[in-house]
């Protein structure tokens, strides 16, 4: 097991308290896996994706482990993070676009990027030429500004900036949402090129479109108002998903393009509840049509096959 | 980076054009004869008005058609003709001005400059110290809000009037003949220290709390963020983001340089220091009105040279304007 | 950031509020601002002298009978300070005014419009912005024979507007791109509809901060006119006691109660709107929200 993830509990801190974004979530990813992170906006998918690298401002580590390659992250301590970060695990972000300081060259910036993590550049910059060529970016951009790239080129060379190091772990973070469908498409299918020429080890894409998931991960894993709902592989939580929220996912998408959002979830009644008292019991109760009285409790997470898990009673 | 630079030329020459077009209407928009008026707030000697209104309406050329009156207007400040001054008598508005001028260049400059750089710095070591931020935001914000003049009057009283240590008034010692000798050279330092240090502090105040303000925004900026996600120390991203915060702050200093002129006009007037703003002064009490509107070209003229010299620097520290997009328009 | 999962309904407006009661920026800087127009509303009422009378106290240092003391002709400073404390609010109010009305109207215009219009009123604004703004009101009061608090409020509205314009001007043309201002333009609402109920009321908060800096602005450039001598010539002002001072040399005579508190005030007023400033920045802006 590449990442082993052991009952994490991140809150994120509002005025009115804490929100339970992430509420004891555990999982595992193996060497050479990438594993899809899919569930409605706010369903706590970005938090648990970004605190496995650097918590932002509001964020709080509570409870839990996390393990990558048999030694554990210090995730709760951001400065005994830093070490591991861009080297062990890194992250290419939702905000690719503006991620590139605008008044610094991509190569400079890239230099002292590496230097402040006592790397030579000089030992990088031939590996970083050769991948920008793999994505399909000339060397020039090296000498560019941001400004003078597309969004595209920009994403591509995050991309590839992120990945430098050979990380363990990459986090992709609603990387397609701001692209066009064709190059959603590429830039899918790069990540998937990256991870078979063993730039990174093993990655979690979060997104909501669940239509390049099926296309690039091998394993997607349902979240549903901070905790897991089923994990299994992408061809199971597509054929053959056993958590009402997955089976009513699946089937509220539209045929073409296999891509839901807020909006497009009106096959599902009512709202996930609030996180900052959660429900006791099953948080998808109250919009579950196969509830009863049992879900009062919490569902134990069973494995209903060889590495399918279900977070639900009625999966028993 | 052609069209950035044409651009602000373009605008620039307009600016001036529209300025010596105000500095030549309003004398002839404004209600009443200006003759007449500055004649009735002169203390003339009885029989000596009908001399002067005769002189002013030849001077103002009022009895020509309007767009004459315009023409000449240019070619006498072509010829670096401003006419005579009234208050210092016998003497041309131009040589009255450039007896003041490196008085006024002597405090202004400095001071905007040392503002300016001193400001930022502390602005930008605020922004990382909540101590600091503590101390320099209260006192940032009250320097700024304070009207030079006020500051300049508490810096006299205290050390001028109670202290003691510092002169009260004027450019150098009064009676001691201008040299190049020490002494002379101290008396000159001596005068310039504290309207020096008035325009001095109330700038540092507004720059400190810009850059401090600037800088928070860069910092959660989207560059930062992912800079800290891939473990880069926090030197490095605070000097990014100085660097940033440094381009708002040099478009804010062309802003700026019109309101500090206007401090050190009244700063002068405080210490009676013998520069532009002195003459300011005096030229308002004695109705002197040809020196008032010479004195008003030449800050225009000293305002456009600034900024341009700004833009200048901007181009060689931002590339954005370099490539020729986006940063060039604004 | 993440988005949440929905928390009780809280209304941005109560948020706003709950925000702005809590800011400690905002509550000083508008705690001050009151406090002087409390001196400046009820002070009159206290003056025992009319302003500009002379009496036979001259140079007297503060007492019970003259609480700021007197000037050398002998006139209560402190009935002269609540006068011109009265004007100074009148000439940022008014001025203050004028210019955010201006800046509003080439903003907008400019910032929606867009094309050839916006090209000349950007030419327009950035001319004067550059022309330094003093030295065209001393031109101007130097040759207004008559001026009074208004007049002068008036001139320093119309000559301060620019980068009130400039700033409006990016944030309508952001605004302008969203989907909501293209739905109502497709509706065929004329541009002045759209400009006053869609675009001005989303941006109103960065309207009323504007106002706000023009305000403390203007109290600025009025006090160092009447500091020059080209203040209003009827009536007093803060800036204008200060000239007296200077010219009758209460520096030599050490008479500090004559200069100190037109200074005071100006600063204090000033400073409190900025500092307030600061605090609704961060009110109604989230990412500066301290947690």
């Amino acid at each position: 097991m590449s990442l082993l993830v052991d009952d994490l509990h991140v809150h994120y801190r509002t005025l009115s308290g804490d929100v339970q974004a992430v509420d004891g979530v555990s999982f595992g990813i193996a060497d050479g896996e990438i594993m899809g992170l899919a569930g409605e906006s706010g369903c706590g998918k970005s938090t648990l994706g970004n605190s496995l690298i650097a918590l932002t401002g509001r964020m709080r580590y509570v409870a839990g482990t996390v393990e990558l390659d048999g030694e554990e992250l210090p995730i709760g301590v951001p400065d005994k993070m830093v070490p591991y970060r861009f080297r062990s695990v890194s992250l290419i972000p939702q905000y690719a676009m503006s991620a590139l300081n605008p008044t610094r060259k991509i190569g400079k910036l890239t230099t002292e990027l590496l230097r402040s993590r006592h790397v030579d550049p000089r030992a990088v910059l031939p590996e970083m030429v050769r991948r920008l060529e793999l994505v399909q970016l000339s060397s020039d951009i090296l000498d560019r500004y941001p400004i003078e790239l597309s969004g595209g080129m920009k994403q591509r060379t995050v991309m590839v900036l992120s990945t430098l190091l050979n990380p363990s772990l990459l986090i992709a973070d609603e990387i397609t949402s701001a692209l066009d469908v064709s190059t959603q498409k590429a830039v899918a299918e790069m990540l998937v090129e990256f991870r078979t020429r063993g730039f990174v080890k093993s990655m979690i894409v979060i997104t909501h479109d669940l239509s390049i998931l099926y296309q690039i991960a091998d394993t997607i894993m349902i979240m549903y108002a901070g905790m897991m709902a089923e994990r299994a592989s992408a061809n199971t939580i597509v054929a053959a998903p056993r958590h009402p929220y997955t089976k009513m996912l699946i089937a509220s998408l539209p045929e073409t393009g296999v891509r839901f959002d807020e909006s497009r979830l009106a096959g599902i009644q009512g709202r996930p509840p609030s996180l900052l008292g959660p429900p006791r019991g099953c948080r998808f109760r109250e919009r579950c049509p196969v509830a009863y009285e049992r879900c009062a409790e919490v569902p134990p997470v069973i494995e209903v096959a060889p590495g399918h898990l279900v977070a639900c009673w009625r999966a028993g | 980076m052609r069209s950035y630079f044409s651009r602000k030329l373009v605008t620039y020459g307009l600016t001036f054009f529209v300025a010596v077009t105000i500095d030549w209407a309003i004398p002839r928009l404004m209600p009443g004869n200006p003759i007449q008026g500055l004649i009735a707030r002169m203390t003339l000697p009885p029989g000596a008005s009908q001399a002067v209104t005769a002189y002013y309406e030849k001077v103002y050329g009022l009895n020509q058609p309007i767009w004459h009156q315009y023409l000449s207007f240019w070619t006498g400040l072509i010829h670096g003709n401003l006419g005579q001054s009234i208050y210092v008598v016998g003497s041309p508005v131009s040589s009255v001005i450039a007896q003041a001028l490196p008085y006024t260049l002597g405090l202004l400059v400095p001071a905007i400059l040392l503002g300016w750089y001193a400001g930022n710095k502390v602005g930008a070591m605020a922004a990382r110290r909540k101590v600091l931020d503590n101390t320099v935001l209260p006192a940032g914000y009250l320097l700024t809000a304070t009207p030079y003049m006020w500051l300049a009057l508490l810096l006299a009283w205290v050390f001028g009037s109670v202290l003691r240590i510092l002169p009260l008034a004027g450019g150098s010692t009064f009676g001691m003949p201008p040299s190049f000798s020490w002494p002379f050279i101290e008396s000159l330092l001596q005068h310039w220290f504290l309207p020096f240090a008035s325009l001095f502090l109330v700038g540092f105040g507004g720059w400190a709390i810009g850059m401090r303000n600037v800088i928070i925004y860069e910092l959660e900026a989207d560059y930062a963020h992912y800079l800290e996600a891939l473990g880069a120390p926090q030197r490095l991203i605070r000097r990014y983001a100085f660097r940033n915060a440094m381009l708002p702050q040099i478009t804010g200093l062309a802003l700026a340089i019109g309101a500090v002129v206007a401090g050190a006009l009244v700063t002068e007037i405080v210490f009676a220091y013998p520069g532009l703003g002195s003459l300011v002064f005096n030229a308002i009490l004695n109705s002197d009105y040809f020196l008032l509107q010479g004195i008003f070209l030449f800050i225009i003229i000293g305002v456009l040279i600034a900024n341009f010299v700004v833009d200048v620097v901007y181009v060689l520290v931002d590339p954005r304007t370099r490539i020729g997009m986006q940063g060039g328009r604004t | 950031m993440p988005a949440l999962a929905r928390r009780p309904a809280m209304s941005t407006r109560r948020e706003v509020l709950y925000f702005a009661v809590r800011n400690r920026k905002l509550v000083i800087g508008l705690s001050v601002v009151l406090a002087f127009v409390v001196i400046a509303v009820v002070g009159p009422f206290l003056a025992r002298y009319s302003p500009n009378t002379i009496g036979p106290d001259v140079r007297m240092a503060p007492s019970a009978a003259h609480w700021l003391g007197t000037t050398s002709f002998g006139e209560d400073v402190f009935s002269q300070f609540v006068y011109g404390l009265q004007n100074t609010f009148v000439v940022g109010l008014l001025g203050g005014g004028i210019a955010a009305s201006a800046g509003m109207v080439v903003g907008f215009v400019s910032g929606y419009r867009g094309g050839w219009i916006d090209e000349i009123l950007n030419m327009i604004t950035n001319v004067f912005l550059v022309i330094p703004t003093f030295a065209v009101l001393l031109i101007i009061a130097a040759y207004l024979t008559v001026r009074g608090v208004v007049v002068e409020a008036v001139f320093i509205g119309l000559t301060s507007w620019p980068w009130a314009a400039r700033a409006i001007r990016a944030q309508t043309f952001s605004l302008g791109g969203r989907e909501f201002i293209g739905i109502a333009r497709l509706s065929g609402l004329s541009s002045w509809r759209i400009i006053f109920t869609e675009i001005a009321p989303n941006m109103a908060s960065y309207l009323f901060m504007t106002f706000i800096l023009l305000f403390g602005g203007a109290i600025l450039i009025a006090a160092t006119l009447d500091f020059i001598g080209l203040g209003p010539t009827t009536g007093g002002s803060l800036g204008l006691m200060m000239n007296r001072a200077v010219l009758w040399s209460a520096l030599q005579f050490g008479m500090w109660w004559w200069f100190i508190p037109p200074g005071v005030a100006i600063m204090g007023v000033v400073g409190g709107l900025y500092v307030m400033n600061v605090g609704l920045d961060e009110v109604f802006n989230p990412r500066l929200r301290a947690m």
